[in-house]
């Protein structure tokens, strides 16, 4: 029989006024305790909902009653034939609108907390040995991956899996991507990313960092080098701006540029070289996962008020729930339908304040949501010394300018069909490059399709 | 990890090092850069290529000590190894259809200067070579900037070598006394490219500017590096790093550049107690 709490099994979690001053994990995890309480909400319906509302088709039910009879081995065993970073999903994927939302159990209630039991199984055997893991035979055949972040190491997981030679080329001086330089340690730990990228070399991966495709290496050498496909998943890293008075003044930085100090530099910690602004008033403008990141990050640097600026409503911020509600309880302000027009500064070009316009919302537009527009006359300022702009990321475009046959569409994004095949013969892509700044989870989706038309492609040769 | 195999001290704050980097080395052009980071806890760094030797597979740099990073670099020697060398970045110089070119250089610009002025000789290129210095005991890359030019020009502030004075006083003189420049480069502190880009502007000849921002990754990534050029925002990592000298904001980049001021001072006047290094 059933457990049929409708409520989630509570995870326990630092207290808001507490961890808001530390950059340590916000949500603790479940004990063993806890997690097999939790599976046992679990109905095993027939037909497999949440499956279907996984982007890698993680086997839920399946995991889940081995969690329930404590064999948690087998439970990780289930999940990483279809999840190739088990610990990072378990933290970052938006399971209300995924696995959980198809959850039968949410009709009365609660669904079942199904992230949660993902992350402690991946917890859990990480804790206890972690590498399981053993080289494949190899099958002689070599592809290279552009980019180390969600897209590329699943997608080089899976062909190593199948016995391919992998070459990861990654920009930056680790591997992880997104999740080393824009996920914050307090959100995901980077011992998690670290250890989540030793497993798959483990299984044979090759990771070469420092190398920025485009520049050092064209995707023509790697093909002239002997590699007989290419996945790009380079990303979305360019950082949009809102094109307003001041956006140049000292004090004003792009998410990107303000996360990657804090997590990939480690500005925050004393014994690292990069500097960072500890900002005293703080405002962060967008209502995405990585606005709430940064303005959480700037809390924890020491801010006294940290206000989160948006143009629509609550009920229309793209973020993850959680992370708005954790934000809320830090004691982040929100600023809704609200919007800057123009950032002020001193004479030394310094940051002293951000003019706004009140919004409100009008009929839907193409992307769905209310459309917002200004309430003429409504401007004010706000104090603040420093502004964070998180309106958004375009796909970089040095691989697209430096790639013969390589088409984008006029946002810059990678042209790739539903196999994730591009136009040029033996490259695919997926992740951000192609759908433009999304979620990681979308993005290992993406590395798992592409690896399964890889391995097609160089079969069918 | 990437070993250092040559260093000279070319003057008491300005270092040369040649770096073993064979892929960089490889594909390297004049006005690109590299980011070096010197170890776990060091900042990544953008460095203007000074020159490149495909053959042996190194690129050298050439940094004035004014933070903790470029002191720590400063303090490696022969035979170590940093942790990263990222490169080549940014576009490689396009100097276009020219005959006669003034390449203006100021202090440790001259780092920068030489390689353009290198590759314009090498094209067949005139090249008049105006090198400022504050004073003689700061001059470097003498004879090098000698062999890759045409004409070299040394100035100083205080007249302590070559002629006393600015390079844009000599950059006029040897326009009025009839030079007929089809460009002029002028790298070096943002002051001195601002004054030389104004007198070229109203001499309206075209010149282009090598711009070393605050920037993270090189790549597009962090916009740290944004300056404002004709009235739009570029990034100068992947935009640049050349831009035209008449359209640049400079007042505004001098500002930006100013973000980290007081934390270089701090690293530059308290050193370590421990150790009496900068770490």
């Amino acid at each position: 029989m059933a457990n049929m709490n409708p409520k989630k099994t509570p995870m326990p979690e630092q207290e808001p006024l507490v961890r808001a001053r530390n950059f340590k994990e916000v949500t603790l995890g479940y004990t063993e305790e806890m997690a097999r309480e939790e599976a046992t909400r679990c109905l095993h319906c027939k037909n497999r909902p949440c499956v279907d509302g996984c982007p890698v088709n993680v086997r839920i039910p399946e995991f889940i009653e081995k969690v329930a009879e404590g064999d948690f081995a087998a439970a990780y065993d289930i999940i990483s034939q279809t999840n190739s970073l088990p610990a990072v999903c378990g933290r970052v994927c938006p399971q209300e609108s995924q696995c959980e939302s198809k959850c039968v159990r949410g009709i009365k209630g609660e669904p079942v907390a199904i992230g949660r039991l993902e992350r402690f199984v991946a917890d859990w055997h990480m804790a206890h040995g972690g590498v399981s893991t053993v080289t494949p035979p190899g099958n002689g055949h070599r592809v290279a991956v552009i980019g180390a972040g969600p897209a590329g190491l699943t997608c080089a997981g899976d062909l190593a899996r199948q016995g391919y030679a992998v070459t990861v080329f990654e920009a930056f001086h680790v591997a992880g991507g997104v999740l080393m330089y824009g996920i914050p340690e307090f959100r995901l730990p980077k011992a998690i990313v670290s250890h989540e990228v030793e497993t798959l070399k483990n299984l044979g991966v090759e990771i070469k960092t420092d190398m920025v495709m485009g520049r050092i290496l064209s995707v023509d050498e790697l093909f002239e080098d002997g590699y007989e496909a290419v996945f790009i998943g380079s990303g979305a890293g360019l950082p949009s701006f809102m094109n307003i008075p001041g956006e140049s003044l000292i004090g004003v930085f792009s998410a990107n540029e303000f996360l990657t100090r804090t997590n990939l530099m480690k500005a925050y910690l004393e014994d690292y070289d990069t500097p960072i602004r500890r900002g005293k008033k703080v405002a962060v403008v967008g209502g995405g996962n990585v606005a709430m990141d940064a303005a959480r990050c700037a809390m924890r640097l020491g801010a006294e008020e940290v206000c989160i600026i948006y143009r629509r409503g609550l009920a229309e911020m793209p973020a993850r729930a959680e992370e708005v509600h954790h934000a809320m309880e830090e004691g982040i302000q929100f600023r809704v339908l609200c919007n800057p027009v123009a950032i002020l500064g001193d004479d030394d070009g310094q940051v002293k304040g951000i003019e706004c316009v009140e919004m409100e919302l009008g009929e839907p537009d193409a992307s769905g949501r209310r459309r917002p527009m200004v309430k003429e006359g409504s401007n004010f300022v706000l104090d603040v010394d420093t502004v964070i702009m998180s309106i958004g990321t375009s796909p970089n475009p040095l691989i697209r300018t430096t790639t013969q046959g390589l088409e984008a569409n006029k946002r810059g994004c990678l042209i790739a069909d539903e196999n994730m095949k591009t136009t040029r013969e033996g490259v695919y892509a997926g992740g951000d490059a192609v759908t433009g700044a999304a979620t990681v989870i979308l993005a290992m989706g993406a590395g798992k399709t592409a690896a399964r038309s890889i391995d097609e492609y160089i079969r069918s040769k | 990890m990437f070993r250092i195999v040559e260093k000279r001290e070319l003057n008491s704050a300005v270092t040369l090092l040649s770096i073993e980097a064979p892929l960089v080395a490889r594909k390297a052009q004049a006005g690109q850069f590299i980011i070096f980071r010197v170890d776990e806890q060091g900042e990544r760094v953008p460095l203007t290529i000074a020159d490149y030797d495909r053959e042996k597979g190194t690129v050298t740099i050439i940094f004035q000590k004014v933070g903790r990073s470029t002191m720590l670099l400063g303090q490696k020697e022969v035979g170590d190894t940093i942790a990263d060398f990222v490169g080549p970045l940014g576009n490689p110089t396009h100097f276009g259809e020219v005959k006669k070119v003034a390449v203006v250089g100021g202090g440790v610009g001259c780092a920068i200067a030489y390689p353009q002025a290198k590759a314009l000789h090498n094209m067949g290129v005139q090249v008049d070579l105006i090198a400022g210095f504050r004073s003689k005991d700061i001059v470097i890359l003498e004879e090098e900037m000698a062999a890759a030019s045409t004409n070299l020009y040394l100035t100083t502030d205080d007249g302590s070598y070559g002629e006393k004075g600015f390079v844009t006083d000599k950059l006029r003189s040897l326009i009025q006394q009839g030079s007929n420049y089809d460009l002029v480069i002028a790298i070096g502190p943002v002051p001195m490219m601002k004054f030389v880009s104004a007198l070229t502007k109203e001499l309206e000849i075209p010149t282009l500017v090598s711009l070393n921002p605050i920037m993270i990754d090189g790549t597009g990534m962090c916009g740290g590096c944004r300056v404002t050029v004709g009235g739009q925002t570029k990034f100068a990592c992947v935009d640049g790093p050349d831009f035209d000298g008449h359209q640049v904001d400079f007042d505004e980049l001098m500002k930006r550049n100013a973000t980290y001021r007081s934390r270089e001072q701090h690293d530059r006047e308290h050193p370590c107690r421990l150790t009496g290094e900068v770490r």
